[in-house]
């Protein structure tokens, strides 16, 4: 019974999302205020039901309801009640359905939020925003039907993938949601700006919360699944290049840049066509990236053939609206004049660099995800482009965006001065330098790596510093740090929280250390610093599956700092093992062990990893989210309050 | 197969036939009785299987998988090694036997020189299109700075007392 609900709520989104996108665009067209004031309580509507329908289908999965087939083939009775919730999303229907819950809050919380945009303006986003719903409630409906049963159904369900039986499937999916399809309401914004013909100051003002906002989640996301796949897969590697990671960074790279250019926009009045363009294909990457992960294109070829339907479908959506906002774009870039004037050498020019190093990045990942297709339908060549190749071809252009980052941020709007502000940055400077350089002499191999990566991190952490520390005025008053705007704390803290994060990426990279071998019960061994010593192998069950739990002794200087119980677990259902590292995490350096397989004389293959700096990486994506929220929390973002209040004080002299 | 399985872990729907299928032989990334006695060479195996590619797996190189054609060309890259020849000509030996396929780091002859020329060709591009645009702001005549109007100036005042 729930299950028809639930499965009823969501046709009756569809319908009500179809209503959303047509009435208010032609109230706002033609004037009608009854038309346009539709968009609001459709908007709420669409997302009560939406969540109706997430909830019923939830509720399915926690009852272990195995007449629908969604829960057939992802879940098990025994599975633990954790999983079981996030088992919804933890498959392509039950996913598809968090993207339009999602998407549909957001244009839900447009409308709550928005009482302070002109009405016809609020009536196009919200119109706009609910036709990107239409499409995918008709994909759902239509190709992923979530709700559909079985005509007899089994006893017990396939289990969910065991390596999705992480906490991490709970919060990696919905937060990456969150930033993918938050990027949809600037889209909206865009295409809504679009139509009314009018881009001005105010609406970069509005429209940089909401990246700002998706930015950040995409950022928690990301960190998330990258810290998930560093735990879980049993080697340590945080970052693969893979076309589905690349999907979820193109779009990060670009609300970067969207960011960014969207304070041109609106302090300087210029950049507006640029930034319309960002944020209509920001969305459009996330498109892409949907259309990658959901067709299996770029994994293999042959996968996208075995379900043409589902990737033919998003491939439409993404032709239609990419093709449709940048048709918009191309036919109304007259209306968006530049207003504000600018020295060469500026804040202005500083953050188009950005923009041009982070475009470029994103198209390099863009271009090296795709090339496997090219070659194959245009050469008839079969290769392959993986992580040498994006690690060669990417980072030159993250290096340079390190590079130019702390001079740019502290150069004031219209006119600048290098030497000034090369002056105030040349401490930063000379620590950065004193300390690549003193890693370059002490480390053993000579790669150029580590030293780089230190640079860049001590030069954006300590440029920050600067930054702030300039804000002070002439005598220096400390008291002055509290009273600056959030947003400028903001920035100084994501702007650190980049370094610390390319500290980590680079220490990791160029000084871990490995080391594989058969370890016996009793006989310790030396890497690094360090010495391990097996202490036993015991048979664990737990509630779905059989452990192999070793028992590993972590000494340094003779003292025991740690012990250790890497598994290796078989999950019967499906007939999968998996490899649960042990780590034992540290401010400077992860001690990262794995158990392996007996070895017919009594030994275990053991790997052990020492990774340096590995918290680092996270630890400032952290920091780049806190950076985004406490801009977040500016109270220039909330400057509409006051907008709103004047209107209402205005209405009775009416 | 662990890069393998990353990309299963993140994209439940697919490939369950290709894990099952995988799975009838589940071995580890490099094992112990495959490594080499001579540290230089294990180094150099190593080095050269990071950027061969596992032909059964997802975008994965043969050094992390745990697939048992990994472990086959493992052994014979190691086997090369063994036999006298240089990094290149290990590569060359399994480019020439498997396709270029197998490599993670695409050649740039042929086409693919546009694939290794397409960021810097945009990034000139981009500097100099955004050049242009700074040039002209710079020179551009200011639009005449409009003084706040009463009713602005009201509001500014309301602003700055919030």
């Amino acid at each position: 019974m729930i299950t028809e609900l639930g499965h009823f709520a969501l046709i009756l989104a569809f319908l009500v999302s179809i209503v959303q996108a047509v009435v208010p665009l032609v109230g706002a067209q033609k004037r009608w205020p009854g038309w346009m004031a539709v968009a609001e309580p459709a908007a709420t509507l669409q997302f009560i039901l939406t969540a109706a329908a997430f909830a019923a289908l939830t509720h399915a999965f926690v009852t272990s309801d195995f007449s629908l087939r969604l829960v057939v083939m992802n879940s098990h009775s025994a599975k633990p009640m954790l999983y079981k919730i996030s088992g919804v999303w933890g498959n392509h229907e039950g996913s598809m359905l968090l993207w339009v819950l999602i998407l549909s809050l957001f244009g839900a919380m447009a409308a709550w939020f928005g009482g302070n945009l002109p009405p016809t303006l609020r009536a196009r986003v919200l119109a706009v925003q609910s036709s990107i719903a239409v499409a995918f409630f008709a994909f759902i409906i239509f190709t992923s039907n979530p709700f559909l049963r079985m005509a007899v159904p089994p006893f017990d369900g396939q289990d969910l993938n065991p390596l999705l039986q992480d906490p991490g499937l709970a919060f990696h999916p919905p937060f990456l949601y969150l930033g993918y399809v938050g990027l949809s309401i600037c889209f909206s914004f865009a295409v809504a700006a679009l139509i009314e013909g009018r881009v001005d100051a105010a609406w970069g003002r509005w429209v940089r919360p909401w990246t700002l906002a998706a930015w950040v989640f995409l950022t928690i996301g990301i960190a998330l699944g990258s810290w998930w796949a560093y735990y879980e897969l049993g080697w340590g590697g945080f970052w693969f290049w893979d076309p589905v990671e690349n999907a979820s960074f193109m779009p990060w790279l670009l609300a970067a840049a969207l960011l960014h250019s969207a304070i041109v926009v609106e302090k300087r009045e210029a950049l507006k066509s640029w930034t319309i363009l960002l944020a209509i294909l920001a969305f459009g990457f996330s498109l892409i990236g949907t259309f990658i992960v959901r067709s299996g294109l770029l994994t293999s070829v042959h996968a996208f053939a075995s379900d043409p339907e589902r990737g033919v479908f998003i491939l439409g959506i993404l032709v239609v609206y990419t093709g449709g906002a940048l048709t918009l774009f191309a036919a109304r870039a007259n209306v968006m004049q530049a207003k504000g004037v600018f020295g060469i050498v500026s804040r202005e020019s500083a953050l188009v660099a950005n923009n041009i190093f982070l475009a470029v990045a994103c198209f390099v990942v863009f271009v090296g995800t795709l090339w496997p297709v090219v070659a194959e339908l245009l050469f008839a060549r079969k290769l392959s482009v993986g992580a040498p190749f994006f690690e060669m071809a990417f980072t030159p252009f993250m290096v340079l965006l390190g590079l130019l980052l702390p001079i740019g941020a502290m150069m004031p709007w219209k006119r600048a001065n290098v030497g000034r502000v090369l002056r105030q940055l040349a401490p930063a400077l000379f620590l950065a330098l004193a300390l690549a350089g003193l890693v370059w002499a002490m480390q053993t191999g000579k790669t150029l790596l580590g030293p780089v990566g230190v640079f860049l991190g001590t030069w954006l952490v300590a440029g920050a510093i600067t930054d702030l520390y300039s804000r002070l005025g002439k005598n220096r008053d400390l008291s002055r740090l509290l009273r600056l705007p959030r947003a400028d704390w903001g920035k100084a803290v994501a702007h650190g929280g980049l370094g610390i994060t390319m500290l980590g990426i680079a220490g990791l990279m160029a000084w871990q250390e490995e080391d594989i071998r058969v370890a016996y019960v009793g006989q310790p061994f030396t890497v690094g610093a360090f010495e391990f010593e097996l202490n036993g192998v015991e048979r664990v069950q737990g509630p779905n599956y059989f452990s192999n739990m070793a028992d590993v002794s972590v000494r340094q200087d003779g003292e025991t700092i740690a012990t250790l119980y890497p598994e290796k677990r078989n999950y019967p259902v499906q007939q999968m093992p998996t490899t649960e590292a042990a780590i034992d995490y540290r401010l400077m350096r992860d001690v990262y062990v794995v158990i392996g397989d007996p070895q017919d004389d009594g030994g275990w293959v053991m790997r052990v990893y020492l990774k340096p700096l590995a918290n680092w990486i996270w630890g400032g994506c952290i920091l780049m989210a806190i950076g985004g929220f406490l801009s977040l929390s500016d109270r220039r973002f909330r400057v509409a309050a006051g907008a709103r209040k004047s209107q209402m004080v205005g209405v009775p002299a009416e | 197969m662990k890069r393998f399985l990353g990309w299963w872990a993140k994209h439940p729907p697919y490939a369950l036939a290709l894990i099952l299928a995988l799975l009838a032989a589940p071995v580890a990334a490099v094992q112990p009785d495959e490594m080499l006695q001579d540290p230089t060479q294990e180094a150099r195996a190593r080095e050269i299987s990071k950027g061969l590619r596992c032909l059964v797996c997802q975008n994965e190189n043969i050094d992390d998988s745990n697939a048992s054609l990994a472990r086959d060309l493992r052994i014979l890259v190691r086997e090369r090694i063994t036999a006298g020849d240089d990094n290149a000509e290990v590569v060359d030996y399994i480019v020439d036997r498997y396709g270029e396929f197998v490599l993670l780091k695409p050649t740039s002859g042929g086409a693919n020189w546009l694939l290794w020329a397409s960021g810097p060709i945009l990034f000139v591009l981009g500097l100099l299109v955004a050049g242009l645009y700074i040039r002209r702001r710079s020179t551009a005549q200011a639009v005449t700075e409009q003084r706040l109007s009463p009713e602005e100036q009201t509001r500014l005042q309301e602003l700055l007392r919030d």
